[in-house]
């Protein structure tokens, strides 16, 4: 291990040096002058982030395989699935929503998940990816785009929406939903990138010490 | 302010925007390399200021079709209804929902207009270098980056009504032209964000111009 007491560390939102100094395990180091967080020390480890992470792919798959919500009208009904929706803006000239909708509730979501098993499978087994640092790069750039969360209270403001004209039928997604929800939070509480960071320096360590 | 303070700049140090790792400051015209993981290294980002203002701007002008055109289209048997965003919400009220159409109102009109007057003021006060209410300022673009996903609540909503109310001439729902106003509105004020420099704020600060 090296040595962390004499690093330097710089704040990610005000570029104040600190020294980097050894934390409690759960605790989280912040910056002295503008109390950003830094870093944190995860109590997890990357089996637990390894079991969210395969947890929300499975819920993903099943959210994208059955109808989120179907109505009935006066004996009529109709029911969708999120790609379906998605595929209605599209084949009716709604080109732009379409694809907004897609890439942040399909896409990038499914990206995110895939990413995540890439890097945490192969730790499972001792094993180190290839490319985990561009990986870890595209993970953080496209976060902010990832909004499973905000498409569920969409799901939820809709069902509200439908109740007064129509007999609403929950879909096996709509559940799904709920639970990816979950997971992709629980996911993001315990990732910790400073950890993939420091298991690739410990690696670098060693194997410079074989040669 | 304490004196003592030192930000990795005025040491010629810049930290990797991914890893975190404290590099020397590459020279200006020779693009530098983080050692550990790779990324591009810059001191601040790339042209900040510049870019987020020509984000910013846009969706300022996209907010007035976004408000004023409807967002969303509604038919029955007995009538054609246009909704804007607005009208959408006094709908909602007048219908009983009184709390989902709270949510909505913050969702679509308190969070897109806080983040764009929020951005402005930042802007503006890092661009004259003010040094006043800097832990405020710090905590307001904090607050921009962590809501403005919400905002994306109407367009969800839209996408699911419209595909899922497809009955043939007994409902049928369609997005309307302010949608597309509006989602473009959210996805510029959260590259504006994006682009946007938190340690800007800072810098005025410290002694020595950082360029």
């Amino acid at each position: 291990m090296p040595n962390h007491s004499a690093h330097l560390i710089a704040c990610h939102e005000c570029d104040l040096l600190q020294r980097e100094i050894p934390i409690p395990l759960g605790g989280e180091a912040h910056c002295c002058r503008c109390s950003a967080m830094l870093y944190r020390s995860s109590p997890g480890t990357f089996d637990n982030t390894l079991a969210f992470a395969m947890a929300a792919a499975i819920l993903f798959v099943i959210a994208n395989a059955y109808p989120l919500i179907g109505i009935d009208i006066q004996g009529n009904t109709n029911a969708t699935h999120l790609f379906g929706a998605v595929r209605y803006l599209w084949d009716h000239e709604m080109l732009l929503i379409s694809i907004l909708v897609g890439v942040t509730t399909i896409v990038i979501p499914a990206i995110e998940i895939t990413m995540m098993l890439y890097i945490l499978l192969p730790f499972r087994f001792s094993l180190v990816p290839i490319g985990v640092p561009n990986i870890l790069r595209v993970l953080q750039s496209i976060k902010p785009w990832s909004m499973i969360e905000v498409f569920m209270l969409g799901i939820l403001v809709s069902l509200v929406k439908l109740k007064d004209t129509s007999t609403i039928i929950p879909g096996v997604a709509l559940w799904s939903f709920g639970g990816l929800t979950l997971m992709l939070a629980a996911v993001a509480s315990s990732f910790n990138p400073r950890d993939v960071w420091q298991r690739l320096d410990n690696i670098s360590t060693r194997e410079n010490q074989h040669e | 302010m304490n004196s003592q303070w030192t930000t990795a700049a005025e040491q010629g140090l810049c930290s990797c925007h991914v890893c975190g790792l404290l590099s020397k400051m590459p020279p200006h015209d020779h693009p530098g390399h983080c050692s550990r993981c790779g990324a591009r290294l810059h001191g601040r980002k790339h042209d900040s200021l510049a870019r987020s203002w020509a984000l910013l701007i846009a969706a300022y002008l996209l907010y007035i079709p976004a408000n004023l055109l409807p967002i969303m289209e509604t038919g029955s048997l007995l009538k054609h209804r246009e909704d804007t965003i607005i009208s959408g919400i006094v709908q909602l009220w007048k219908t009983g929902f009184e709390g989902i159409a709270t949510i909505v109102f913050i969702a679509s009109i308190m969070v897109p207009l806080f983040k764009l007057i929020a951005l402005t003021l930042l802007l503006i006060s890092v661009q004259r270098r003010s040094v006043w209410l800097i832990g405020q300022r710090l905590r307001l673009y904090r607050l921009v980056e962590l809501v403005g996903r919400w905002s994306m609540l109407d367009i969800y909503v839209v996408t699911i009504l419209a595909a899922v109310v497809q009955i043939r001439s007994l409902a049928t729902v369609t997005a309307g032209p302010g949608a597309i106003a509006f989602g473009a509105v959210v996805v510029l004020s959260m590259f504006s964000a994006i682009y946007f420099d938190p340690r800007l704020i800072w810098d005025p600060l410290q002694k020595e111009r950082i360029v």
